[in-house]
């Protein structure tokens, strides 16, 4: 038997419905097409794509937030929107996310402590010192220290605030982490850094990630393989990076052509 | 520390002077019994309509009624009154707000519905209306005021929710597996309450105004309880010979309306809310 893949998304599709006033038909925009591919444990799949190719619905609809009218996503073997309360509970605390914008995905009222110790609330009886310790190794694996516990999302940087994100996403010990734009609004060395830092999570946690983004550099330096997401439709998948450079489509040339190179003197981006 | 506040007195001038008043109201509010010099209720017909002497400050009504014992148990009326309509009608709305905005869908177009009809009628007439059918007293007139009330701030709460809803964070949370229970606590409802301060505020005068000129009208408070609105009513008929008795309470409405319309005027234009100067309501 094939060994089970811990994510499998099966010919989804997701169109948003608008309602027309006055007119008896709704109006519906396809934005996901017959999406199918599977990650397996430990390694990181980059789903490259332009803006509006359907990256960060395909996000949702991994997470569980946005029910695809069609198609089944398999989360270690159970269909995530088709699941009990129980087995609904045991996929939710393996299946976290990271997103883009690091300021609003924090609660402005909470501080550090009390953000990162909300998922630990939710699955974990822990006493209050158990908690605090459980904070403190979290905060200190993604680079913080015990000093910001008490601090509130305004008193850090974005890159730091998306540390505390990250710190939040692995305090359940996940399988797998969504990361949706999750380095792209940091400037390039915090990008680097944030990079890094996520390499040896992956490492020591044995995670899986869903690296979602537009930045082929990026993916570059965190996948283990690659997807191409165009109009709603995963064109490519490639193995390795050698694999993308060779492609032949048409969406995927203009992908690579709008890579800069180091010093503008050797671009070869003609506009 | 003086230092600090000698800078917010300076700086915040409005808000300062708004907040010492309120709180002296506060004062008289609570001390009335103690402060008062007489029994705002003692009939004293030997002593009636006299004009301010050591005895009566204020001089005394028509049944000869200490006016300022009155004005004083006046302010309990009034001022309790008024926060028992902020408090019910924040509540009620603060329900459904949330549950409009946060489920969406048909019950969101039902409660709305149901708000836009409320909404539909003239606060007043609505009071009017209802005082009407249920009879004059003060619990019908503060039931109807809340009935007429909650809307504003269901609306206000559903619009804040709609917002709150999309941010990440609460996307977030749903990730980290709070249940919908919680996020509403700890996640929504902190960041809806202080625009929901500062709109009180300006309610507030609202309600003390309508309860007020329902009162006098003789459909809210019912004599002998002293009530700011009913002093204006029973000195209506002395108005040529002892004016005054129609001009404290009105007065000191004038005093407390204005003061929470300044107060929540200052707090909203500081935290940037959008009031409409016509009616005076934040939308």
């Amino acid at each position: 038997m094939k060994r089970m893949s811990l994510l499998q998304v099966t010919e989804v599709s997701y169109s948003y419905n608008f309602k027309m006033p006055l007119k008896s038909k709704n109006r519906s925009e396809n934005v996901l097409q017959d999406i199918s591919f599977s990650i397996e444990e430990g390694s990181c799949l980059g789903l490259l794509g332009t803006s509006g190719a359907g990256k960060s619905t395909l996000g949702k609809v991994i997470l569980g937030i946005q029910r695809p009218q069609q198609g089944q996503v398999l989360f270690q073997g159970h269909d995530i929107y088709n699941a009990d309360k129980m087995t609904k509970r045991k996929w939710r605390r393996n299946l976290q996310a990271v997103f883009q914008d690091s300021y609003s995905s924090v609660n402005p009222r909470m501080t550090a402590e009390s953000i990162i110790s909300e998922p630990l609330e939710n699955y974990e009886k822990l006493t209050l010192t158990e908690k605090r310790k459980a904070v403190i190794f979290l905060l200190e694996r993604v680079g913080l220290s015990e000093k910001d516990l008490k601090k509130y999302p305004h008193q850090f940087s974005g890159g730091q605030l998306q540390r505390i994100n990250i710190a939040r996403a692995i305090a359940l010990k996940p399988m797998l982490i969504v990361l949706d734009e999750s380095v792209s609004s940091l400037d390039r060395v915090t990008q680097s850094l944030i990079l890094e830092l996520l390499n040896e999570l992956k490492a020591d946690f044995g995670l899986s990630y869903l690296f979602i983004t537009h930045d082929i550099k990026a993916a570059f330096s965190i996948s283990d393989h690659l997807g191409v997401l165009e109009k709603g439709e995963l064109i490519e998948c490639y193995d390795s990076k050698a694999q993308f450079f060779e492609s032949k489509h048409p969406a995927v040339k203009r992908m690579r052509d709008s890579i800069l190179a180091e010093h503008p003197r050797h671009r070869s981006l003609t506009v | 520390m003086i230092e600090r506040l000698g800078v917010m007195v300076r700086s915040q001038k409005v808000m300062v002077f708004c907040s010492v008043i309120l709180g002296l109201l506060l004062l008289i509010t609570i001390f009335a019994p103690w402060i008062a010099p007489h029994d705002p209720t003692l009939v004293n017909v030997t002593a009636k309509l006299q004009g301010s002497s050591l005895a009566y400050p204020l001089g005394t009504d028509h049944l000869g009624r200490c006016t300022l014992s009155r004005m004083l148990y006046g302010a309990r009326t009034s001022l309790g009154s008024a926060t028992l309509i902020f408090m019910s009608s924040l509540s009620i709305g603060l329900i459904i707000g949330l549950i409009a905005g946060y489920k969406g869908g048909w019950v969101d177009q039902v409660l709305m519905r149901f708000a836009d009809g409320v909404m539909a009628f003239p606060d007043l007439l609505l009071v009017l209306g209802l005082v009407g059918i249920w009879g004059a007293g003060l619990k019908q007139v503060l039931i109807a005021l809340i009935f007429v009330q909650w809307v504003y701030y269901a609306r206000v709460i559903r619009g804040v929710v709609l917002s709150l809803k999309e941010q990440s964070y609460i996307t977030a949370a749903k990730i980290s597996g709070s249940s919908q229970w919680k996020i509403m606590m700890k996640h929504i409802i902190p960041n809806v309450l202080p625009p929901l301060a500062i709109m009180g505020t300006l309610e507030i005068g609202w309600a003390i105004m309508h309860l007020s000129s329902m009162s006098f009208l003789g459909l809210g408070v019912q004599p002998p309880i002293p009530e700011w609105g009913a002093m204006i009513h029973e000195g209506k008929s002395y108005i040529r010979t002892n004016p005054l008795l129609m001009v404290y309470p009105g007065l000191m409405i004038m005093l407390v309306v204005v003061t929470f319309n300044l107060l929540g005027e200052t707090l909203s234009e500081r935290f940037g809310l959008n009031i409409d100067n016509k009616e005076g309501r934040i939308k």
